[in-house]
């Protein structure tokens, strides 16, 4: 028996002591000597220009070091390029605190630099701004008819495939038909931490930046190019993320601020948001969303129809995916998909969890389960009727898709079959009980990653990549990858990401991390385990020596022979043997063009929820879902189970309380707090089941893996709301599913 | 956060005297209200006197038979305290359903009196509100007001009072022993708090320099019929959308004496004599329940995100008033029972 098999078995965290012990350090808890301390100040105004900041008045208080506004930054990088991250959406980037132009509601237009956090919180109350008003707009709901189609997107928006078929004629001629329009209003990620930078000052422009992001390298290039540093400069470190869900993929504006503070004034700075401000930036959309579905006689799909309009800001058009997944989800001829953005006086959204999928799964699944009513269909057994097979909008074969599986465990699992399909019918006393179901579809992507392997003369091996962790397992599914590889015991690795100095690894995003860091680890420990292979054939009296490294395994801390496994090498033998001190390759992972062309590579979901509803009172509970997760090789069911339990609570949450909420008088969101922007709390989780199917994929990466950060959204809201539709005959198109939607 | 000084006060009369002698001061008991307010810049105390210090956290009987609620005991130990739970449980129950463990063992009584409106705009300096800056206007009214009142509103102001506490001490005909310049008095629970009319700027009758030393529970029996309902956007640790407390004595089916109040409604704890007279000597049915329902909710008015409160206020009542003549709990306990 092997010891030394982790991957696919549950593994505890191995950061997990570090963070429980409080020994794991978040951007704002690196105190380095001598810190000055940064409060931001945001505009009360959505729209007009500042004619003055009062800025003398609060310099001239005590330990007031630096008051920074559009009035005495720097003449910084001119070029929009130099403001655009990995992932800017086409447009102009915001530049903070460059020009008097307010351009929406809290934007930063002054950063206040202080002996004291407490001082400079102080004096920015202080700061008297004069602002000239001008009129705004921030209401999507007048801009139904000013949409357009976005012609330029950010990296992974893909515009919606060209209408196939015939879906006009089709829908006029189909059987059934059900349509409707499903809206959400924005949503802001509210990760636990607060975004934060600390930028140690190490001399001569030379610093060392603690950031609160999803890449290190991003925050690198940013504070790069936009300050004119040099990368030797401007070592960006982010151990540690606090939650990101998309947050943490652009460079924020603290970070510009604190980096700015600190060279102007040559001295280690802090600026940390507050989470009032953690709703000045990027946000999941106010979205509108048309669907229209067609089935004929025998319950197949004869047409679909999806249009979705979203707000963007007036300098940047944010793009996502939110239409496209209904041309793939499920098996219809005739479709027409159609996308289109508004402009708005808000900030730029950005991803979040599932972006574009998360909303656009929303309206489909409710539409389905509308249109199972109509064609008098189970809402299970009308997805069977129409599952695809094929991804139709790039006309390609799926790699590997198990969603059927997924389908009939969950439903299995949740006891579907005991449903009585009436809306009313089912009870738990006076409560009104509800099943509902959904699901989706998301990419499975990977990205070009690089890595480090060092393994040391007394038998432990170093993995190094400039990846990061906001949390969702990376250290522990790493170290896991790399030990099997090299047949250690995890105790003999140590996984190290979050630092520009080490190999470049993409962005903490878009479910790519496990498979792209985790090939790159995988590659490069393969390649040091055909150097030791050799070194070991040396050993006097190897018994390896006529060996390939096809013909032996690395397993229990020892090279054996497959043929013969008795016939073996200590590892730990190796390097002294060699007289090497240690052995290290270094290596960057391309993925394989080939499969992406002739293959379509994505994950999929079902999830089956309950719910109880009081009658009268309008209060829901969700008291069970059931995820079931195809979603390639697990890597550990442990950490793979707690993402999705986390996208269910997120689920939960999407469904029956998030909104961030607009006044339109003064373009304001109003609920800019965690007291009024609700999110659930352990009384509102009740049982959930996550299920992962069994889908062995050769094709979609070496390791076989998919990403589970954001699959195991889709659908949840969509089944949450079309189980209250069974419980109470109410239709609910409109998130969240809040207790005076149902009076 | 402004700069401001701290001092320990050493007795009920001196913490009268530091304030009367200086607007700047503000006492502070457990903080959970306060504090927030001052890093939101919206309280700015030139000087905290800390009122922890003075004897006012026991709770004892009263010579006429109550129990009287010191004004520094904690919500906690209030709602766990084995008189309050035998005698007064409708109290224990609406302290519980409010905010979070960690705080209720923070959180005084007679802080609880005093927690100011939830009310988005009175938060955000960035936007006028009449109860933090007087005649800059209401922009609830006209704006985003889901947690908004219905009843006893004003052109001025339409927020709520906040408490879960302060809905069942309204029910259980409470009366608040004060200290000023002038000695001690006592305010009827229904007087403390008052309508926001053309002066929204003040929640309370008291004058500025009072204190508030302990809060009484009369002598009267509603153990065994009251329930305390609570309708908010999430099962716990959010304040309430509607709350109800309603209290019965019943002989028989018949009901002999009846209190009913409600909270997330108006601009004080809402108690409705009228509605109680309509109960009283009537049968303990749903149609006499749904008879004081709406004339408690007659004169309501909605302001648009918070219409659909009138509605619910209507059921939350009914509801509430079966439960406390079935002795039944919350409705949330059934659903508990069912999923371990
Ligand atoms: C996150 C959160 C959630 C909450 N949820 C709920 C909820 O669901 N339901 C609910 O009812 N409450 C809720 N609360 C409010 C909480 O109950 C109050 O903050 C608490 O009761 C205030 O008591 P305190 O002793 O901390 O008051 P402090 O903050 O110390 O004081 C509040 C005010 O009262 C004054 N004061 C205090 N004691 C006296 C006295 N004896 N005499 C005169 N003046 C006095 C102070 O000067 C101050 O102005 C919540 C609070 C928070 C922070
Ligand atoms: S309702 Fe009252 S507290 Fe709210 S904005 Fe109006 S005046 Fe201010």
């Amino acid at each position: 028996m092997s010891t030394t098999n982790y991957i696919g078995k549950p593994t505890s965290r191995v950061e997990g002591p570090a963070k429980v012990t409080g020994a794991a350090k978040y951007a704002a808890e690196y105190n380095v000597p001598d810190l000055a301390y940064g409060y931001v100040v945001s505009s009360p105004i959505a729209k007009g220009k500042i004619t003055k900041i009062h800025a003398d008045e609060v310099r001239a208080i005590p330990g007031v070091l630096q008051v920074f506004s559009h009035e005495n930054v720097p003449s910084l990088a001119w070029f929009d390029r130099s403001y655009k991250d990995d992932v800017a959406p086409g447009g102009s980037p915001f530049r903070p605190l460059q020009g008097a132009e307010v351009k929406y509601s809290q934007q930063p237009v002054a950063v206040v630099i202080a002996e004291t956090f407490e001082l400079a919180r102080y004096a920015a109350s202080l700061l008297r701004i004069d602002y000239d008003v001008a009129p705004h707009d921030t209401d999507l709901e007048t801009k139904r008819d000013d949409g357009f189609e976005p012609g330029r997107g950010k990296t992974g928006w893909v515009p919606p495939p060209k209408p196939r078929g015939n879906p006009n004629e089709a829908l006029k001629n189909a059987v059934h038909k059900v349509e409707g329009e499903y809206i959400h209003l924005t949503q802001h990620h509210n990760p636990m931490e607060m975004f934060a930078s600390t930028v140690e000052w190490l001399g001569d422009k030379k610093l060392k930046i603690y950031d609160k992001t999803q890449g290190a390298f991003n925050s690198q290039q940013y504070v790069t190019k936009v300050f004119g540093l040099s990368k030797d400069d401007a070592q960006v470190i982010s151990k540690y993320t606090g939650g990101g869900f998309g947050s943490g993929l652009r460079p924020q504006y603290q970070l510009f601020m604190a980096v700015l503070a600190s060279l102007e004034l040559k001295r280690s700075v802090r600026v940390s948001l507050t989470r009032q401000q953690m709703f000045s930036f990027g946000h999941r959309p106010h979205t509108l969303q048309y669907v229209e579905l067609g089935t004929n006689a025998d319950g197949t799909l004869a047409a679909l129809h999806h249009h979705a309009l979203h707000e963007t800001s007036q300098f940047e058009d944010y793009t996502e995916n939110v239409v496209n997944w209904s041309g793939m989800l499920y098996q219809c001829d005739n479709v027409k998909l159609t996308y289109q953005l508004a402009k708005l006086d808000v900030y730029t959204p950005q991803d979040m969890r599932a972006p574009g999928a998360a909303t656009g799964s929303f309206a489909l699944e409710i539409a389905m389960d509308e249109m199972a009513y109509a064609a008098g269909l189970d809402p299970l057994e009308f997805r069977l009727r129409n599952y695809a097979e094929r991804d139709q909008n790039a006309d390609k074969p799926f790699s590997s898709k198990k969603l059927r599986e997924c389908y009939h465990e969950g439903a299995a699992k949740f006891g579907w079959d005991k449903r009585n399909p009436e809306p009313r019918s089912m009870r738990d006393g006076n409560m009104l009980v509800g099943w509902g179901m959904g699901g989706g579809v998301w990419d499975a992507s990977i990205q070009k990653c690089a890595a480090k392997v060092t393994l040391t003369a007394d038998g432990h091996l170093n993995v190094l990549s400039g990846a990061n962790d906001i949390g969702t397992g990376t250290y522990t599914i790493i170290t896991q990858i790399a030990a099997e590889t090299l047949g250690l015991p995890l105790e003999a690795v140590t996984f190290t990401l979050g630092d520009t100095t080490l190999p470049e690894a993409p962005l903490q995003g878009g479910s790519w991390t496990a498979a792209s860091v985790g090939n790159a680890v995988k590659e490069t420990c393969d390649k040091l385990g055909e150097k030791l292979l050799k070194l070991a054939q040396k050993m006097a009296g190897s018994p390896l020596k006529d060996a390939s490294y096809e013909d032996v395994q690395f397993v229990n801390g020892q090279i054996r022979l497959n043929a013969d496994p008795t016939q073996a090498v200590v590892i730990r033998d190796v390097l002294p043997a060699s007289g090497e001190k240690e052995l290290t390759v270094e290596n960057t992972m391309m993925p394989n063009p080939a499969s992406q062309l002739t293959h379509s590579l994505h994950a999929h979901n079902a999830v089956f929820a309950e719910v109880k509803v009081d009658p009268e009172l309008g209060t829901v509970h969700v008291t069970r879902v059931v995820n079931a997760v195809a979603a390639g090789r697990i890597l550990n069911p442990k950490t793979a189970r707690s993402q999705v339990l986390g996208s269910v609570v997120w689920g939960i949450s999407m469904a029956m309380m998030e909104e961030t909420v607009m006044d339109h008088g003064f373009g304001r969101y109003m609920n800019h707090n965690l007291s009024e922007y609700h999110v659930p709390v352990c009384a509102d989780i009740h049982d959930i089941e996550v299920i992962f199917v069994e889908e062995e994929d050769d094709k979609v990466n070496p390791l076989g893996i998919k990403g589970l950060g954001e699959v195991g959204l889709l659908g949840v809201a969509a089944a949450i709301a079309n189980a209250v539709y069974h419980a109470t005959g109410k239709r609910i198109r409109n998130l969240p599913v809040s207790i005076d939607k149902l009076l | 956060m402004n700069s401001f000084t701290y001092t320990r006060a050493t007795a009920v009369d001196a913490a009268v005297r530091e304030k009367s002698a200086d607007d700047g001061v503000k006492f502070i008991a457990g903080g959970t209200n306060l504090l927030d307010l001052m890093k939101e810049n919206i309280e700015r105390p030139t000087r905290l006197v800390d009122i922890n210090t003075l004897p006012l956290t026991t709770i004892d009987s009263t010579p006429e038979g109550g129990l009287r609620l010191g004004a520094l005991a904690t919500n906690a130990d209030t709602a766990w305290h084995p008189e309050v739970e035998k005698r007064y449980p409708l109290l224990s129950q609406a302290i519980l359903a409010g905010a979070s463990p960690q705080l209720r063992n923070m959180a005084t009584d007679g802080g609880n009196l005093f927690q100011r409106t939830r009310c988005y705009y009175f938060y955000d300096l960035a936007t006028p509100c009449n109860k933090r800056e007087p005649g800059s206007g209401c922009s609830a009214i006209g704006g985003y007001n889901r947690i908004h009142a219905i009843l006893g509103t004003s052109e001025s102001c339409i927020a709520t009072h906040p408490s879960d506490m302060c809905v069942a001490l309204a029910a259980l005909n409470a009366t608040v022993r004060v200290t000023g310049k002038n000695g001690e008095r006592t305010v009827q629970f229904a007087d403390f708090h008052r309508l926001p009319e053309d002066q929204p700027q003040f929640d309370n009758t008291l004058a500025p320099d009072e204190i508030v030393t302990a809060i009484d529970l009369p002598n009267e029996d509603f153990s065994q019929n009251f329930s305390y309902l609570k309708l908010r956007d999430r099962t716990s640790y959010a304040f309430a959308l509607v709350s109800v407390a309603a209290a019965l004595q019943l002989e028989g089916n018949t009901i002999k004496e009846a209190r009913l109040a409600l909270g997330g409604v108006a601009h004080k704890p809402w108690r409705d004599s009228a509605a109680e007279n309509l109960l009283k000597g009537q049968p303990a049915t749903e149609e006499t329940f749904r008879r004081a329902a709406a004339a408690v909710l007659q004169d309501a008015k909605g302001y648009g995100h918070n219409t659909f409160k009138i509605e619910l206020a209507k059921r939350a009542i009914v509801r509430a008033l079966k439960q406390a003549a079935e002795g039944t709990q919350h409705a949330t306990e059934a659903f508990k029972n069912s999923n371990p």
